[in-house]
């Protein structure tokens, strides 16, 4: 746990980066420090490790002012991934890696397997990449390896400062997700610096919102679009925030059970009629195991011919975790308008429409009108 | 002239032998003394808050350079003769060679770890080493290769003024280049010339091969592709 009370910072040049701000990050929680730049969310962080040191108030770590601590020792507790990533290019992959363990004085053998297994946990074969040197890596594998690197002696907290900054939108959003997925394995207590929004609700268990040095709301991604606490809020969080709440949920939240699924084998005027009955658009074909095969429609449906031979074809399916503004542009993609969501064997498991998504949306709007002033007024 | 020279070569293999190694030795002694020296002022004056100390330093180093030899060799006499040290010979040519290979040592070793990534220096100190070891882990793996080239130029250079040297006494190929001046023996200086430059193209090329080999790996690859 981290607690910082009334902490501020003054510099040599008068600015008053940081005003004094209370924040608690709880334990394995994902807090995100979120901001305009110069709004002193990167200063807030760097006093966590002592990399800047602070004016005033005090910084707690389970407890223990960090003042106390020797600051080198202090910071080997404490991983630590910038922007700029910050390989060193005269060591390997694993001897960078293995930095903070090499500063610990692990045997050399313990530092190389540490190393081969951070490889794998961040997606990278240990076998090619152990030994390579950052400059035959991609952008993306370098910045895997920083985070391999802060995660390097197994420090209980992480700081890190735009990870995943400098690097391309698809390799962004791909590291991310996969980062998440690493996060509710280790379960870190992380304080993580962006200026990016949408990063920030996709990522953050909490978001603290900063302006001019202060704290101006401190809340959950979902509290953080639905209830603004005030202009400035709304304006950083932007006038779309109903759709950026859609990146909050997944598919799996708010998916509804397929109306009808139909075996293949069945006998396709029993089928037709069924559909005809209930007045439905589509129907779904499923293998016996529950594999999505097609979209069924009533006029392609003809008595001579096996059900499997008249279906369309998914052109595009989403998967439980599929976020639902991902969502939302699939279904334009969808022959029917309708996306299948299949659970990672490829079984069909549910369906989502415009009607359920319109449904989300206007649920948030309520919420929010329901409270509109948000928390503290 | 170049028939004589040559049967200069084939008459007199040891006393040509023991110029070059006289010569040799002056230089290395030097330049040893140089590197040491360079590369420690290099890395004070590279510290934070010393921008103005290194501007004086290397300020006066570049006018070292400018100093005529034969003038600095005279300086140094008076010094040394003043102090009751041997004002001729190996000593004074030593000194003055010293610090013209200070130069190109200073400047490189400050460039070279002014130049250090400050991302690096960042995730190093952010991760918990210490300043020493950020200057040993990192800034001087990542210099050495410039370091070194900033030698390799002192070594070049200083071979050439060695040979004024002789002109005090210190020996080296210098000698016979001097004495074939005052005897009109074209042949003599000829042999001299043709010594020292065979010399500073050896070294040269010795002294590139051990930049090569000093530059780590990782950055080898950076600069091939």
């Amino acid at each position: 746990m981290i607690k910082l009370e009334h902490v501020g910072k003054t510099f040599s040049d008068g600015t008053e980066a940081v005003k004094n701000l209370d924040l608690e990050i709880k334990e394995g929680e994902f807090c995100v420090l979120l901001g305009p730049s110069g709004c002193g969310k990167t200063t807030t962080m760097k006093m966590i490790n002592r990399l800047i040191p602070l004016t005033s108030g005090k910084i707690y770590i389970d407890g223990v002012d960090i003042c106390k601590l020797d600051q080198n020792e202090l910071r080997r507790g404490i991983g630590y991934a910038i922007q700029n990533i910050g390989l060193f290019p005269h060591l390997t992959v694993w001897q960078n890696i293995a930095t903070v363990p090499m500063l610990k004085k692990w045997p050399k053998t313990k530092q190389r397997k540490r190393a081969e297994e951070l490889l794998e946990l961040v997606g990278m074969e240990p076998d090619t990449f152990i030994d390579r040197y950052p400059s035959e890596l991609s952008g993306g594998q370098q910045q895997r390896v920083g985070v391999a690197r802060c995660l390097g002696a197994d420090p209980p907290i992480l700081l890190m400062d735009e990870p995943f900054g400098a690097i391309d939108p698809i390799t962004r959003n791909k590291l991310q997700e996969e980062f998440l997925k690493i996060q509710a394995k280790i379960k870190k207590t992380i304080a993580f610096v962006t200026h990016d929004i949408n990063e920030a609700i996709k990522m953050g268990d909490r978001i603290a919102l900063m302006r001019a040095g202060e704290l101006v709301q401190f809340a959950d991604p979902a509290t953080l679009l639905s209830s603004p606490k005030d202009g400035f809020v709304r304006d950083f969080v932007g006038a779309d925030r109903v759709l950026k709440g859609l990146r909050l949920l997944r598919a799996k939240d708010v998916m509804q059970e397929p109306p009808l699924t139909v075996k293949v084998g069945e006998n396709p005027m029993r089928v037709k009629a069924l559909m005809e009955k209930d007045r439905m658009r589509w129907a779904m074909l499923t293998e016996d195991e529950g594999h999505f095969l097609g979209w069924i429609t009533c006029d392609d449906l003809q008595e001579s011919k096996r059900i499997r031979d008249t279906i369309t074809p998914p052109t595009i399916t989403a998967s439980l975790d599929t976020p639902l503004n991902e969502a939302l542009s699939m279904m334009f993609d969808s022959a029917i308008g309708t996306l299948a969501i299949l659970d990672d064997d490829e079984r069909l498991v549910g369906v989502l429409s415009f009607e359920i998504i319109r449904d989300v949306l206007g649920q948030q709007v309520d919420e929010a009108k329901t409270e509109p002033c948000g928390e503290g007024q | 002239m170049w028939v004589q020279a040559w049967n200069y070569l084939i008459n007199h293999p040891d006393k040509i032998a023991k110029w070059t190694l006289q010569h040799l030795y002056i230089i290395l002694v030097a330049n040893a003394l140089a590197v040491v020296l360079g590369v420690l002022i290099g890395i004070y004056i590279s510290g934070k808050g010393r921008e103005r100390i290194a501007e004086t330093v290397i300020y006066f180093a570049s006018i070292m350079m400018t100093v005529p030899s034969l003038a600095l060799y005279g300086i140094l006499m008076g010094i040394l003769s003043a102090l009751t040290l041997p004002s001729i010979g190996f000593l004074p040519v030593v000194i003055a060679l010293t610090l013209y290979g200070l130069l190109p040592i200073i400047r490189n070793t400050y460039t070279a770890i002014r130049e250090v990534d400050p991302a690096m220096i960042e995730a190093g100190r952010g991760m918990g080493m210490r300043e020493m070891q950020i200057l040993t882990k990192v800034k001087l793996p990542l210099a050495v290769p410039v370091i070194m080239a900033g030698l390799r130029q002192a070594v070049v250079m200083n071979i050439g003024i060695a040979a004024i040297g002789a002109y005090i006494g210190a020996g080296g190929l210098g000698q016979p280049i001097f004495r074939g001046i005052a005897n009109y023996r074209n042949d003599l200086i000829l042999i001299g010339a043709i010594f020292v430059s065979l010399l500073a193209i050896v070294m040269d090329l010795l002294m590139g091969g051990l930049e090569w080999l000093t530059t780590p790996k990782g950055v080898r690859i950076r600069r091939k592709s």
